[in-house]
């Protein structure tokens, strides 16, 4: 499998073009803003009834994932339902999938803002996951910007773009500074933020870089240009700004 | 029949003007239930239009709405309203008209439900809004008659599809209602009547004079015109002396970005500085009022415009129309040559300047067309079912509906007078639940039925969003331009995929002006004034027009000719030596060139079925070339031929064009490409799929927008008999696609194909090795695309990709 090698506090990870992080030395399968159920809450909320397969979809990515790195431990940093409902409202061909998929490793389910606890669920449900040094929570947390401090979350859904000449390229990402790691959202409908946003960008000690999933893994610097993403291949629903705090 | 009162005969006498034939044979059929009038551009065609209900409404008219004018052109309508109101005002009728478009103030807009003009001057969309709302059959009580003006220019698009469903939805309002169309010049008038009557009802059909014969040539220059390009710079000085030579000029040009290159090029000639100004469709509001105003007043001696100057207004006197470049359409020529002497009976003046060297060939034949008054066009097929499903959802907003009743309705519309049962339930069913294989939605749904058997909106909230996203234009994103600093001059507007290419410094033309970019503040592209002569980045894109089926097959019977006195003698001694060396394309019979050409092994395929299918059946060719281990790099596509080159020599061309490979290569590997999902997003947005993204609505983050290419993916993957994927394959026999003239191609050739091996380049398949917009056989190259530019950024930052990678890098298992 195509992958892109980071190092955060010294710990050999591995980005996956699927937008899964691989730390191979722990055993330890990293995902982030699954957001299941994302089509039904919009058909609730907003009215909009997007092809029923989201989740069918996120669960088929995942399960290829684990197939390949079979991990003994599966980290899943938040907001991996789109609210508490959509986690209750999955099929049952859909829960089957995802029961497949727990059943003989450590599942660890981190506390997003969109699904304080969907409990009736197997995995234990932590606020904050910690593993030989490396933190694991959902929404980075500002004030820690220690040197020590080494942390992965997810939360802001990060997208950059490439101009080049005649066409332009935009994909989801992820960023680092080698302390600090943001994932990509790996859910299938959902959002991105432009990693040049300020909001993403103050949590970084420059310089960072911004590495695409997809095909051809490839790092760039943050921000590529002055060009922010104008056109998300994604959703940002006012009531799910990832920049907002979490409630 | 009804006579023409006396004050009538009076104004027109007064202003020393006779009564035309057509406008008296208009009222004489007033009480029609249909009828359409074809006149030219100037045959006081509005006039006409309107005379039977200024008689009807008479001097003391009752209050309520009379007559609807709907006009596919917002500034149309403002300008109808200034030419009514000299017969309103000088025959003293006390006649209230007004106008309802996308411009007008809420307030306005909220009086004229309450207390509406006689007559109301509006646009398909405004009255599609206007249908949606549950007091419109108030509003509509009583209306007499509809009036659609350019309708020729509607029926080409799904505005016009969506204007007649609109009136098939009033018509039950107001059962006398009656219609009448006004169009220009067209090739099959019965095609527009039947869109135009309550089907089955007649619709007679009126022609008026159509003038003398247009006195149309082409731009004789010193400098031959260049193999290839679409600028016509070598023209510059000519087009100059003719500008001189006349009182004012319109300078027509195919595409936004030509115009503006012609524009700069012209100034940079201009030595006697002759006012001269641009118009086209991306200029900012005011710049267009401003070049319109002086227009009007006759300070400009030359305009450069686009087909945003196509319409029927009148800007003034307007004594030659020069066309840049191959007009591609028959049709739109004529129309463009009118606009030139918009008097009745004097003929038309206009000058043809080809681009390049094939453009002559047809501009020859285009002009040739002209003076046959053999006009193009191609039949639309049935009304599309995206238009209908949002159709649904507008009468949806209005109140519930019984499905019998709207489904026999829709079936009064021409476009969609055969439409089953079945199809019309689909889209039923679409609107209702998303229609998927999985039932997800029962208990969400958006229309749902009632007891009593009608359907209704499940949230009434919900009308809000629909109505948002009425219409079918095409809009393509675009970002505003603007001068950095405070309240900036607006410049007007770009492509926002044109914006994201641009890096702060790049220059570019808009407004005949060049620019330098410098960043992007709230979704509006802010630029600086740039001295330098020539842009760096060329310009912006823009659609371009494919030719059409008609004047094709035009520039094949030419090719037949023995010889071309008629032609430039370097064009006609390049068919020659093309017809010496290798053979000319025929109508009945595809050529099909292989020939080595600096290192690589060339294919020319003569298929003449215009640009946007030359470019798909490159597409799939060249996927079948790559199954075969030909190893094909890349193509070109022009409206004529596909040129491909690639490592491996072509021995039998014939497996290639089999119309059975063809088609499967449409079904199963195209439908993954970007033209398709193009063509899905703009029926998804129709449909109401998903919503509008427009700079605006992001900027106000009011409504979810999604990633329509993901979608279509999760669709084909998981319920690949949706209804919206069978409208995109629909879609895909025309526009981008075009697989529908690549049918006709395959239907003409029925297999003869001449496979020609020769050992170096022809003649007609050289100019394609200098044609821009050469499209890599894709895979690698997207990938190689980010790498390169993933490396020059790393490279520039001072970072290497090393950066933030493990000492030792571990495997995937």
């Amino acid at each position: 499998m195509n992958s892109y090698p980071i190092s955060v506090a010294r710990h050999a990870l591995l980005a996956l073009p699927s937008g899964g992080l691989w730390w191979p030395d722990a055993g330890l399968l990293c995902v982030s803003d699954l957001h299941f159920g994302k089509s039904g809450r919009m058909a609730r909320r907003a009215g909009l009834l997007l092809p029923p397969y989201d989740t069918l979809e996120t669960l088929a990515r995942l399960s290829k994932d684990i197939e390949a790195t079979k991990p003994q431990k599966v980290v899943c940093l938040g907001d991996s339902f789109d609210d508490l409902q959509a986690a209750r409202t999955l099929s049952a061909n859909e829960n089957a999938l995802l029961h497949q998929l727990i059943d003989g490793r450590d599942w660890i389910w981190i506390e997003g803002n969109h699904d304080p606890a969907p409990t009736h669920l197997g995995g234990l449900h932590q606020a904050v996951f910690i593993q030989d040094g490396l933190t694991f929570r959902h929404i980075a947390d500002e004030e820690a910007q220690t040197e020590t401090h080494a942390e992965i979350s997810g939360h802001f859904h990060p997208k950059t773009k490439l101009a080049t000449r005649g066409r332009s390229i935009s994909r989801p990402c992820f960023v680092t500074d080698g302390q600090r790691l943001i994932m990509p959202a790996y859910g299938t409908y959902t959002g991105g933020l432009s990693c040049g946003d300020s909001a993403l960008r103050k949590l970084f000690k420059a310089p960072a870089i911004a590495i695409l999933t997809g095909d051809t893994m490839v790092g760039v610097p943050v921000p590529p240009n002055a060009m922010p993403v104008t056109k998300t291949p994604v959703t940002k629903m006012t009531t799910t700004k990832p920049r907002s705090k979490p409630t | 029949m009804r006579a023409l009162p006396h004050k009538f005969i009076d104004w027109f006498s007064g202003r020393g003007w006779s009564v035309h034939p057509h406008q008296i044979e208009m009222l004489d059929r007033a009480d029609d239930p249909a009828l359409l009038l074809i006149a030219p551009t100037g045959g006081g065609k509005t006039l006409a239009g309107f005379l039977p209900t200024l008689v009807e409404l008479g001097a003391q008219p009752k209050p309520g709405l009379h007559t609807l004018y709907v006009s596919p052109l917002k500034a149309l309508a403002a300008d109808i309203k200034r030419n009514l109101s000299a017969p309103i005002d000088e025959i003293g009728l006390d006649i209230r008209v007004e106008d309802r478009t996308g411009d007008t103030s809420a307030t306005r807009k909220k009086h004229q439900r309450a207390d509406p003009p006689h007559i109301l001057l509006t646009t398909p969309e405004s009255l599609a809004l206007l249908t949606s709302y549950e007091d419109a059959p108030r509003m509509f009580k009583g209306v007499q008659r509809v009036i659609i003006d350019e309708i020729h220019a509607l029926s080409e698009s799904k505005r016009g599809d969506q204007l007649m469903l609109a009136l098939a939805r009033l018509q039950s309002l107001c059962p006398g209602l009656r219609r009448v169309g006004l169009s220009a010049t067209v090739e099959d008038p019965s095609a527009i009547a039947h869109l135009l009557a309550r089907h089955p009802d007649p619709c007679a059909i009126l022609h008026a004079d159509p003038g003398p014969p247009p006195d149309i040539a082409m731009l004789r220059t010193d400098a031959p015109a260049p193999w290839v390009g679409g600028g016509a710079h070598y023209a510059i000085p000519a087009v100059l002396e003719q500008v001189k030579q006349h009182r004012t000029t319109l300078i027509f040009h195919n595409t936004r970005a030509q115009a503006e290159l012609f524009f700069h090029a012209l100034w940079m000639a201009n030595t006697d500085a002759l006012p001269i100004g641009i118009h086209h469709g991306s200029l900012s509001r005011e710049q267009r009022q401003r070049v319109e105003a002086a227009m009007v007043a006759g300070t400009l001696r030359a305009i450069v415009c686009t087909g945003s100057l196509d319409l029927g207004i009148d800007w003034g006197d307007v004594d030659l129309v020069i066309q840049i470049g191959a007009p591609k359409n028959v049709k739109r020529l004529v129309q463009r040559i009118g606009r030139a002497n918009h008097r009745y009976n004097a003929p038309s003046k206009a000058l043809l300047v080809p681009a390049n060297r094939f453009e002559i060939v047809e501009c020859f034949a285009a002009l040739q067309a002209v003076l046959d008054r053999d006009l193009d066009g191609d039949p639309r097929g049935h009304g599309p079912r995206d238009v209908l499903c949002q159709h649904i959802l507008i009468t949806a907003c209005a109140g519930p509906f019984s499905a019998d009743a709207l489904f026999t309705e829709v079936t009064q519309t021409g476009a969609y007078s055969t439409l089953t049962r079945p199809e019309f339930d689909d889209c039923l069913t679409f609107c209702a639940t998303g229609g998927y294989a999985l039932r997800a939605y029962d208990q969400w749904q958006k229309l749902l039925q009632r007891p009593d058997g009608l359907w209704q909106l499940r949230d009434p909230r919900s009308a809000r969003n629909i109505r948002m996203n009425i219409g079918t234009i095409q809009d393509t994103d675009t970002l505003k331009v603007r001068l950095r600093g405070r309240g900036g001059a607006p410049l007007g507007e770009i492509e926002e995929s044109f914006a994201a290419t641009l890096t702060p410094g790049d220059t570019f033309l808009i407004g005949g002006r060049i620019v330098r970019y410098e960043g992007l503040r709230e979704m509006v592209v802010e630029v600086s004034k740039n001295a330098s002569k020539t842009p760096k980045i060329a310009t912006f894109m823009g659609t371009r027009f494919a030719t059409s089926t008609q004047l094709s097959s035009r520039i094949l019977r030419l090719f037949d000719q023995p010889d071309w006195p008629e032609l430039p003698r370097h064009t006609a001694d390049w068919l020659a030596l093309q017809r010496k060396v290798s053979q000319l394309p025929r109508n009945d019979r595809l050529l099909v060139e292989s020939f080595p050409h600096d290192g690589r092994h060339h294919v020319c395929i003569y298929g003449f079925a215009g640009r946007n299918a030359m470019q798909t059946l490159g597409l799939l060719v060249t996927r079948r070339m790559e199954q075969q281990g030909l190893a094909p790099l890349g193509f070109v596509a022009t409206d004529y031929a596909t040129l491909i080159w690639g490592l491996e020599p072509l021995r039998d061309a014939a497996p290639l064009f089999s119309p059975a490979n063809l088609r499967e290569g449409l079904e199963s590997w195209l439908a993954g490409n970007a033209v398709m999902k193009r063509t899905f997003k703009s029926s998804a947005i129709i449909a109401g799929l998903i919503a509008r993204n427009t700079p605006a609505a992001r900027k106000t983050g009011r409504q979810a927008t999604f990633n329509s290419d993901i979608l279509y993916d999760t669709l084909r993957k998981y319920d690949p008999d949706h209804l919206m994927l069978e409208i995109t394959r629909e879609e895909a026999l025309r526009g981008l696609v075009d697989f529908g003239r690549i049918e006709e191609m395959l239907g003409r050739v029925e297999g003869r194909i001449d496979h020609l091996q020769l050992s170096r380049i022809t003649p007609l398949a050289a100019p394609l090795l200098l044609e821009m917009g050469r499209v890599p056989v894709e895979g690698a190259a997207t990938e190689r695309l980010v790498l390169q530019e993933a490396h020059r950024l790393m490279a520039q930052a001072g970072l290497s990709q090393a950066t933030f990678a493990g000492t030792d890098t571990p495997s995937v298992g």
